[in-house]
């Protein structure tokens, strides 16, 4: 039993599993982001999403581009694009509950006058 | 070995806490467990490699996008209510979508990727190496996404004061 386990995790992490892992932190970005009324828990499914895609440039940086560093910074600049629109995203549902006492999305459906 | 150990590890902790991050019924608690899923992504970036990577997400999204979730939380919703979920119906067929597009990737992801991947030791990145990189402005170099993320940054912040101040 020992041996088998010793001889089932040698070697490096295969990639499908890092992809695997990233898939369904995608997916149930996905699942949050169509099932859910309130405005904050989109803007959670919508990190999720961001860090999925996160996760997946890093790890095809390592695996198939071993030199190069171009999926390593893209992933930093994602980070700090995703850290603005969170900013400027939550700034707007507090406007929104200001004016409306709800952050439900079934709520919102009148233009300004 | 340890590497394996370790992945499993981390990646269990993300798929369960995001599944549970999206299924929760309090919203406070969907926010502690997306808190979880971000420092397990840092670990797994830890993993491969990258710490500069990892130092960058607990910073900004652990440290910093988290607390303005928690603010955002408590600044508009009554503590205890439950979050609103949509019709049944539409909850069935987001979860079918997600499943259906699970199935889809994952088919893709385990007929392609084996055959192309290799994984070669790789030193780590030194501090030198990173600046001239990012700081650079040679073929492969970032000194212009730099400065332009900076812009945006400026454009951010004058953005956010100027939607959310007290009128």
């Amino acid at each position: 039993m020992g041996d088998l386990l010793t001889n089932l995790l040698a070697g490096p992490v295969p990639i499908e599993a890092y992809l695997g892992v990233s898939l369904i932190m995608f997916f149930a970005g996905v699942y949050g982001f169509l099932s859910r009324r309130s405005m904050l828990m989109i803007l959670i499914s919508i990190e999720l999403m961001l860090n999925a895609a996160d996760i997946n440039f890093v790890v095809f940086n390592r695996y198939l581009f071993p030199g190069h560093l171009e999926g390593f910074y893209f992933t930093l600049f994602t980070i700090a694009i995703a850290a603005c629109e969170t900013a400027v995203a939550i700034a707007i549902i507090i406007n929104i509950y200001r004016n409306l006492t709800s952050v439900e999305v079934g709520n919102l459906d009148q233009m300004k006058e | 070995m340890a590497d394996q150990i370790i992945f499993y590890i981390l990646g269990a902790i993300i798929a369960i806490f995001s599944i549970l991050a999206v299924t929760s019924k309090r919203i406070i608690r969907s926010a502690t467990y997306l808190l979880f899923v971000l420092l397990a992504t840092a670990g797994i970036y830890l993993l491969l490699g990258y710490n500069y990577l990892f130092a960058v997400q607990i910073a900004v999204y652990a440290g910093g996008v988290m607390v303005l979730f928690i603010f955002a939380i408590l600044l508009t919703n009554r503590p205890g209510e439950n979050v609103k979920t949509e019709l049944p119906v539409r909850r069935v067929a987001a979860g079918l979508t997600a499943l259906a597009g699970v199935a889809f990737c994952g088919h893709v992801i385990y007929w392609n990727i084996k055959k192309v991947s290799t994984l070669v030791a790789q030193s780590d990145l030194t501090p030198q190496q990173l600046g001239h990189t990012m700081m650079g402005t040679d073929k492969y170099q970032y000194l212009l996404p730099f400065e332009t993320i900076s812009i945006l940054l400026l454009a951010c912040i004058v953005g956010a004061i100027m939607i959310a101040r007290k009128r």
